[in-house]
């Protein structure tokens, strides 16, 4: 009983922060949010008994594809303020 | 028109949601493994050894498959390579220095996840995770790292070489496998050992050492891209 409700919380966290990444307009937020839902992903991957899927998803997901959206901007910036 | 358009898209999500209404009302959960996951479950402890049935199917059995996934990474690293290749003659900007609490944290913390993601690729024959998750760990550990040391230069040399040895005895060894044993990737080249040690499983521990650290200089060496593109300019754009 107690899994259902954690489950349905992630579940409303993942949705939420789904909204939040795509009409946020700041998108160094919005990359952070997307981060969180893959944060969220691996708990619910945890819940659902796939630990290595977990482990995968809270590595890849929520630290290198952050980094890498981050470059990217980091990148854009620059190129912005140059013209 | 764009009354058209979203009314169109309504129908499209519409169709969508009925097409997985029907898959959710038809769906009964399986009480039974079907044959060739009961064969797993049942033979595969005792055939490779292996205490984490999911590393001796990804390893072993389906081993090729493995390889194949290795080298779509690796494509995929040289091709961001490629793309983001910069001229010799672009200028370097200075990034700003990192913060005194990020280089003090990642001193304390890059030695501890740094044994995480081994300790998951070494245990993947008795633990949940293996060769990718550690792997990816250990990227993660490299991109704490290039953030702690913004304005240092970082040579590629050591990732290559480990990349490059540690695919060619992952070949070597599945090879070695087709001579020794079975069949390409057998793990029988090395004794099984007691079922549920450290040595135990064959050869599976160090292929998943080697794919451990493949991956793991593999998303560095994508991350190290990303990295160097940061200080630098065209002169040309």
């Amino acid at each position: 009983m107690i899994q259902t409700i954690l489950i349905i919380l992630i579940s409303v966290v993942m949705l939420v922060m789904a909204f939040v990444a795509i009409y946020h307009k700041n998108l160094q937020v919005a990359v952070i949010a997307s981060g969180i839902i893959s944060l969220f992903a691996s708990v619910a991957y945890i819940f659902l008994a796939a630990p290595d899927v977990a482990i995968t998803e809270a590595s890849i997901g929520s630290v290198l594809t952050v980094a890498i959206f981050f470059y990217v901007l980091n990148k854009i910036r620059h190129e912005d303020i140059k013209k | 028109m764009k009354i058209l358009k979203n009314s169109l898209l309504l129908v499209v999500i519409g169709y969508m949601a009925w097409m997985m209404f029907n898959l959710y009302k038809d769906y009964d959960s399986r009480t039974a493994l079907n044959d060739t996951a009961s064969y797993y479950a049942e033979i595969g402890p005792d055939e490779t050894g292996a205490a984490n049935l999911v590393t001796s199917v990804v390893v072993t059995y389906r081993g090729l498959d493995t390889l194949g996934e290795v080298t779509i990474l690796f494509l995929t690293a040289a091709i961001i390579g490629l793309l983001l290749r910069t001229e010799k003659g672009s200028r370097l900007v200075p990034l700003r220095a990192s913060s005194e609490f990020l280089i003090t944290a990642a001193r304390v913390l890059i030695p501890m996840i740094t044994l995480i993601g081994v300790y998951i690729f070494i245990n993947g024959h008795l633990t949940p995770g293996g060769g990718f998750q550690g792997g990816a760990v250990l990227a993660s550990t490299f991109i704490l790292l290039l953030i702690s040391i913004s304005n240092k230069k970082l040579g590629h040399r050591v990732l290559e070489f480990t990349e490059a040895i540690s695919g060619f005895s992952f070949v070597l060894i599945g090879i070695l496998g087709i001579i020794l044993a079975s069949g390409f990737l057998d793990n029988h080249i090395l004794p099984l050992g007691k079922f549920g040690t450290l040595f135990s499983a064959g050869a599976i521990p160090v292929i998943y050492s080697l794919i451990g650290l493949k991956v793991g200089a593999e998303l560095s060496t994508i991350i190290l891209e990303f990295n160097q593109i940061q200080g630098k300019e065209d002169e040309v754009s």
